[in-house]
């Protein structure tokens, strides 16, 4: 590496090149260690969130997965699991139809007052949550839809749609519009256009889309700390009570698989990206 | 102009009609989801915050009586006509068993007189009616002598009012003098200090973010794509995973066994454990790590634009690195120092969860004393106007972030 330096470099240009590395490896290291430590303290044969002393020695005495047999056959957190994923699901399908139609309209030039409405459709991103869960837990409670699936999930849904709104308008921004045109002046309708001719190209976006407020139902705890009974408790509303009642080391193998399941994500939206990326370079 | 001008007047019309008819289209897009969130989202709001002005309670329980208080002038005791009135009304909610609503309301603004009211609502329930309007207000004095003090009938006159700004007053840490005046409420100032806390919590994040990010999103735009790239996941692999998986780890890295503490005491910088986990401390690093992403990476978009050659110019005609860091590649950068500055800043005053969890009683921010009033003390308007305030701050914020960012720059992934 050293020998790529010009060589007018002085002893304070290197200093300021290997301080400018060592900061940013520091930085990595703060970003990432947290999340690592998470792992093998799940498989502590203790109840504690700390390492044990067999730990450190590697002792296999020390190590166990019965956290993991735990989440897995306590009902609580098997209810959790399912009710976050049935509620993430529904969540997301629903921000993400209102919300890529939303797009569209706002992508169109003669849209009116597209930033005053643009602000409005983002702003669930923006109020904090608590305020959020105040205001939904007096409103929803005059219609009954309290410690019900239905409130819960048009409560996410509503927070997911700026998500949504984000990433199709990003993947039309770089939509060739005469496309469309020329699929209707060609005589196919617009609605025949549009799922013939739109939905697949801004599809990448859409997906992503949906996985974001798939994530936002699938990590939210505060609307669900105010709206939600007990037959409605998600894994993040589970990890809550368990954090501040009384520490308990099956959140750590949960939050070992949440870890897997970010990776999951992270992964699929980077495909989704590059799929998008080429899908706009093939047009021109 | 001429082009326009060179249109007849039919054909004007026709392209008129056009347009609006695609204004119509695209706006029949937006329209499902625009009621959509009004619905779920925006009529709870308003709803909300209607209620911090709003408290029809008192005045539905006992309408009589304020009816009658109307032109009684708060100077002294009310008359017998009105105190037999409020009598009559009071037998009846502790016959309805309501008169606890009574005297949790009226005790929120005047502590002490929730058991005056109780008991004396107790000593009427067996009371006829006629005798009650006859001389109610006897009854009323030697149930409780506190019935002969103008301050008790005072509070319920002013509870009695269905709107006011009490909450908001309540919420600034401010109350109302007798004469109309508005003056600070004696002791300590909590509502006010607690804003002034969580706003100093949210720069303190707000400037560590900046911090750590500034450094590593620089060092990233420096590197070639591929490298970055990879760099990169360890950015968007925290960015990514659940709040709460974060939270959990600051737990097990900051309590008194935890891991840094053990380290810090292998090394033998200290002997005794340090206190970390629910302290300040502990919520300003924990919202630091869950936030640093929404530095780096508007910061990472914006430098990566910017040309190195330019810094490489200023250098080859004489100038210091740091001068031309300073003076060509810092202002370069604003953008997303900024975008980045404001959404960390943005997120983090109305943060709830992790200073729920880490906090302690020192780290707690404005928003865990909204859902106190919420869920503990039942205090729903001053939970409402607390939460105004936070929203108006928020809004205020953001529209200076759609001001000179846009957000058309929040990207994610």
């Amino acid at each position: 590496m050293k020998s790529k330096l010009p060589a007018y470099y002085t002893v304070w240009h290197y200093l300021n090149h290997y301080g400018l590395r060592l900061t940013a490896l520091l930085v990595l290291m703060f970003l990432m260690l947290p999340i690592l430590v998470i792992i093998p303290l799940s498989f502590n044969a203790e109840p504690f969130f700390s390492f044990s002393s067999g730990m450190l020695a590697l002792d296999p005495q020390a190590y166990s997965i019965r956290w993991y047999q735990e989440i897995f056959t306590d009902l609580r957190w098997t209810l959790a699991i399912q009710n976050s994923f049935m509620i993430g699901i529904a969540a997301a399908l629903l921000a993400t139809v209102l919300g890529t139609v939303a797009a569209v309209g706002l992508a169109s030039d003669v849209m009116p007052c597209k930033r005053l409405i643009t602000a409005l459709l983002i702003s669930p991103m923006i109020v904090p949550l608590i305020i959020v869960a105040a205001g939904m837990f007096f409103f929803y409670t005059r219609f009954n839809l309290v410690a019900t699936y239905t409130g819960l999930i048009i409560a996410h849904a509503a927070l997911g749609v700026p998500f949504v709104i984000i990433t199709v308008t990003a993947t039309l921004s770089g939509f060739d519009r005469s496309l469309y045109n020329a699929a209707v002046g060609m005589g196919a309708s617009p609605v025949r256009a549009f799922w013939q001719i739109v939905v697949p190209l801004i599809r990448p976006g859409v997906i992503s889309g949906g996985l974001f407020a798939f994530v936002t139902s699938f990590d939210e705890v505060v609307v669900v700390l105010f709206l939600a009974g007990p037959l409605q408790r998600t894994i993040p509303r589970q990890m809550f009570s368990g954090l501040r009642e009384q520490i308990n080391p099956s959140i750590l193998a949960v939050a070992t698989l949440l870890i897997l399941v970010s990776i999951a994500l992270l992964v699929t939206v980077e495909l989704l990206r590059r799929r998008s990326e080429r899908i706009r370079g093939e047009q021109f | 102009m001429s082009a326009q001008s060179s249109l007849s007047p039919q054909d004007r019309r026709a392209a008129l009609r056009a347009l609006r008819q695609r204004k119509l289209v695209a706006f029949l897009f937006v329209a499902p989801l625009l009621v959509f969130l009004f619905l779920s989202f925006v009529a709870p709001i308003a709803s909300m915050l209607f209620r911090s002005v709003y408290e029809p309670t008192v005045a539905e329980l006992i309408p009589e009586t304020l009816d009658a208080m109307s032109d009684w002038d708060g100077e002294e005791l009310p008359d017998e006509r009105i105190m037999n009135q409020f009598a009559l009304e009071l037998k009846k909610l502790a016959n309805d068993r309501t008169s606890g609503r009574l005297a949790g309301e009226v005790n929120r603004s005047l502590p002490g007189t929730s058991s005056v009211i109780q008991s004396t609502a107790r000593r009427l329930r067996a009371v006829d009616d006629a005798e009650l309007s006859q001389s109610g207000a006897e009854l009323l004095m030697k149930a409780n002598k506190r019935w002969g003090d103008v301050e008790i009938w005072r509070t319920i006159e002013s509870t009695g009012q269905p709107y006011s700004f009490t909450n908001y007053l309540t919420a600034l840490d401010l109350e109302q003098a007798r004469d109309g005046s508005i003056q600070a409420r004696d002791g300590p100032k909590i509502y006010v200090d607690l804003y002034t806390k969580t706003l100093r919590i949210a720069l303190t994040i707000t400037l560590l973010t900046l911090l750590l990010g500034y450094p590593l999103s620089y060092f990233l735009a420096s590197l070639r794509d591929s490298t970055a790239n990879l760099l990169l996941v360890f950015v968007l692999l925290p960015f990514w995973t659940s709040l709460l998986v974060r939270t959990t780890s600051w737990i097990a890295m900051l309590q008194s066994g935890g891991v840094v503490n053990s380290i810090l005491i292998g090394l033998g910088v200290i002997n005794e454990p340090l206190e970390l986990l629910y302290t300040e401390f502990a919520t300003v690093i924990a919202m630091t790590h869950i936030l640093l992403p929404f530095m780096i990476l508007p910061l990472y978009s914006v430098m990566k634009g910017i040309d190195p050659s330019f810094m490489r110019a200023a250098m080859s005609m004489g100038a210091k690195p740091w001068a031309a860091f300073l003076r060509i590649y810092l202002p370069m950068s604003l953008p997303g120092l900024s975008a980045g500055a404001l959404l960390v800043f943005i997120i983090s005053v109305g943060y709830y969860i992790t200073p729920a969890l880490v906090g302690g009683t020192d780290g707690q921010m404005i928003s865990n004393l909204i859902a106190f009033h919420m869920q503990q003390s039942n205090n729903w308007g001053l939970a409402a106007a607390l939460g105004s305030i936070l929203l108006a701050v928020i809004l205020l914020l953001y529209w200076t972030y759609d001001r000179f960012v846009g957000t058309k720059s929040l990207s994610f992934g």
